[in-house]
């Protein structure tokens, strides 16, 4: 398979994973609209308890989305238990104006049927969920991001036709959900109890091992990595393989100066030693990128 | 309410259909099952042995084959399916949407139950499930407290298994890349959470410490009592402040709230450890056999024997036990 074959993945912003305040989130879209990301999901992933933001106000960012000549994708929570929890997800996914991320196998029961996208919270990894999923609905999937470029490669062999694929491309790695806030725990108290938190910490509370390795970060109910997932130095490699669209999941700070990385590097005006030092910088605990090669998550093991 | 009991060999099934259990669990020899551990799960000729003896006592035998396949392997998987059909067992515990797709399509006549590692926590999940797959069965995960896991009961029409004692798993299982993230294997890719090749112990001036994957996990004085290494129960610095960051070394024990368990009408309750002892499984599989027939008898006069927990905390890993999220104060 040649380069040639595949024309350079398009780039997409991922859901905020944190809580910020109300106004920096449109302070942020407002920002992330100006840059080359072509499509931008949005919505609440992690807790339920974060209202700052309503279906109502993402539905209002989608129309921002759509007449800035992007598109937009709303993504829901990834974990489902509570009956209000259902019943917003529900709501969700009954609205046909926009393409909708499945987060929660809960998702897939409300959308078969409709165009629909599954996250990397669905675990797809073979290529019989794949047919399964593309018979329901499925347009595009994000790989789960502990499968490397291997299994990448052996299903973009088999996807189905008209099925996308989404690779997790920047960001703190999501790496697991619980029952448990951990921010909240953390701080002596409890989910119910949470006083919003989270809030402190615009990207995650920092876990550092006992010599000093910054490992994870907790955001509420979910653990990230500590350092930041990066595929810049990968970028031939993910355009022979035909990956149709990269992730960059929004941080705090220089997200759009990270969008304008990878479209530089995308568009050959920036080599990828070059953009990789730059995203060095703005990772405050280091870069990782062990899952795409192979190894274990937090190694890194592509040149740069 | 069905007690289903681990079985990492052919002596543990026999111990478990001995002492008591309504149904053994068990795994092929490799990454298909959750509990891929050098030297355990089961061959042909030990599944064949094992399905005999239990179904001559009456007791069913459940296989797991509850990782996630992927494209170089998936023979692998569907193979395991084949045989497990093979052997007349009397359910096919499965995780994978792929894995669930083929069987249901290829042994439409055999039962299915969507494992914890399937991550399904709520009514519509299950539907799906149940919709395409035909599931008779689900196992949660340990995120619903009780109350939850009751009205959930309410809400679906598949029954409804859940972990009653053993390891704690602290986040939603199936979801779970901790361990890949330090080691490159986790539950979903290998069948092993912190696989012990990749486990380090080490004694240092300092400590002792274990790794995994090379990460620091914890690092204890000399003496102090140390469980299997896992990254959820490590221990870490958040904010200047030495600390399990994220769950305390403790080990699950729901026997305090059975009749709780028995009133939501849950259908099966599963005892964690295929990778434990026939003494454990023995012990474990006799003191839940007596508290559920007592629970059952007479709920409200129910209390746990003091002996029970002496003998569950004599095989329980870690010092301390927890109701988990079962209790929405774990929360």
């Amino acid at each position: 398979m040649s380069d040639l074959n595949h024309s350079a993945p398009r780039l997409s912003l991922g859901p905020i994973l944190y809580l910020w305040p109300r106004e920096q989130v449109f302070d942020f879209y407002a920002e992330l609209l100006e840059t080359p990301v072509d499509v931008i999901y949005l919505g609440e992933t992690i807790c339920s308890k974060r209202r700052q933001l309503k279906p109502e106000d993402y539905w209002e960012l989608a129309e921002r989305v759509i007449a800035a000549g992007k598109q937009a994708v709303i993504s829901t929570l990834a974990l489902i238990e509570s009956d209000g929890e259902l019943k917003t997800l529900k709501r969700i996914c009954a609205d046909q104006r926009f393409m909708i991320e499945a987060g929660d196998l809960a998702a897939l029961d409300f959308l078969e049927g409709r165009s629909f996208v599954a996250g990397h919270s669905i675990n797809l990894y073979n290529q019989r969920t794949l047919a399964f999923l593309a018979a329901r609905g499925l347009k595009r999937w994000v790989m789960p991001v502990e499968l490397g470029r291997a299994t990448a490669a052996d299903l973009l062999q088999q996807r189905p036709e008209g099925v996308e694929c989404e690779v997790f491309a920047f960001g703190r790695l999501p790496l697991a959900y619980s029952a448990r806030c951990f921010t909240a725990y953390n701080r002596g108290l409890g989910k119910d109890n949470c006083e919003f938190c989270c809030g402190d910490y615009p990207d995650g509370l920092t876990v550092t091992t006992q010599e000093g390795q910054e490992f994870l970060s907790l955001n509420g109910i979910q653990t990230q990595s500590a350092s930041t997932h990066t595929l810049l130095s990968a970028l031939d490699e993910v355009r022979a393989l035909g990956v149709d669209i990269l992730r960059i999941s929004p941080q705090s700070q220089h997200t759009a100066e990270v969008v304008r990385t990878f479209a530089s590097c995308l568009n050959e005006e920036l080599d990828a030693v070059e953009g990789t030092a730059r995203l060095r910088e703005w990772a405050p605990s280091g870069l990782c990128d062990g899952y795409w090669t192979g190894q274990s998550g937090y190694r890194v093991g592509l040149p740069g | 309410m069905e007690l289903v009991c681990p079985a990492g060999n052919l002596p543990m099934l026999k111990a478990a259909v001995d002492h008591g259990a309504d149904a053994v669990y068990i795994g092929f020899r490799d990454d298909t099952n959750a509990r891929h551990f050098a030297g355990l799960n089961f061959n042909d000729k030990q599944i064949a042995e094992g399905v005999k003896y239990a179904h001559d006592r009456r007791v069913k035998v459940f296989v797991a084959i509850n990782t996630y396949a992927q494209p170089n392997g998936w023979e692998r998987w569907t193979a395991a399916v084949d045989r497990a059909a093979g052997f007349g067992v009397d359910a096919i515990i499965l995780a994978d949407m792929g894995v669930l797709d083929y069987a249901a399509e290829r042994h439409p006549n055999v039962n299915l139950h969507l494992s914890v590692q399937g991550s399904a926590t709520n009514p519509a999940a299950i539907g799906f499930m149940q919709r395409h797959f035909g599931i008779k069965r689900v196992v949660v995960p340990r995120v619903l407290s009780l109350p939850q896991v009751a009205h959930l009961i309410a809400e679906t029409t598949v029954p409804v298994e859940i972990f009653g004692f053993g390891s704690l798993c602290v986040m939603v299982e199936g979801r779970c890349l901790l361990s890949s993230y330090a080691s490159g294997q986790s539950p979903n890719t290998f069948g092993a959470c912190s696989p012990a090749s990749h486990v380090e112990w080490r004694d240092t001036a300092q400590g002792q410490e274990t790794r995994l994957g090379g990460v620091l996990l914890e690092r204890r004085a000399h003496g102090e009592a140390a469980g299997y290494p896992t990254i959820c129960k490590g221990r870490y610095r958040v904010e200047g402040e030495l600390r399990h960051a994220i769950e305390e070394p403790t080990s699950l024990n729901t026997l305090d709230i059975l009749p709780d368990i028995l009133a939501a009408g849950v259908s099966a309750i599963k005892i964690e450890g295929r990778q434990r002892s026939t003494r454990y499984v023995t012990q474990v599989a006799k003191v839940w056999r007596e508290a559920i027939d007592s629970c059952k008898r007479n709920p409200q006069a129910f209390r746990p024997k003091e002996s029970w927990n002496q003998i569950l905390a004599q095989v329980s890993e870690g010092a301390q036990t927890t109701i988990g999220p079962y209790e929405r104060t774990w929360h």
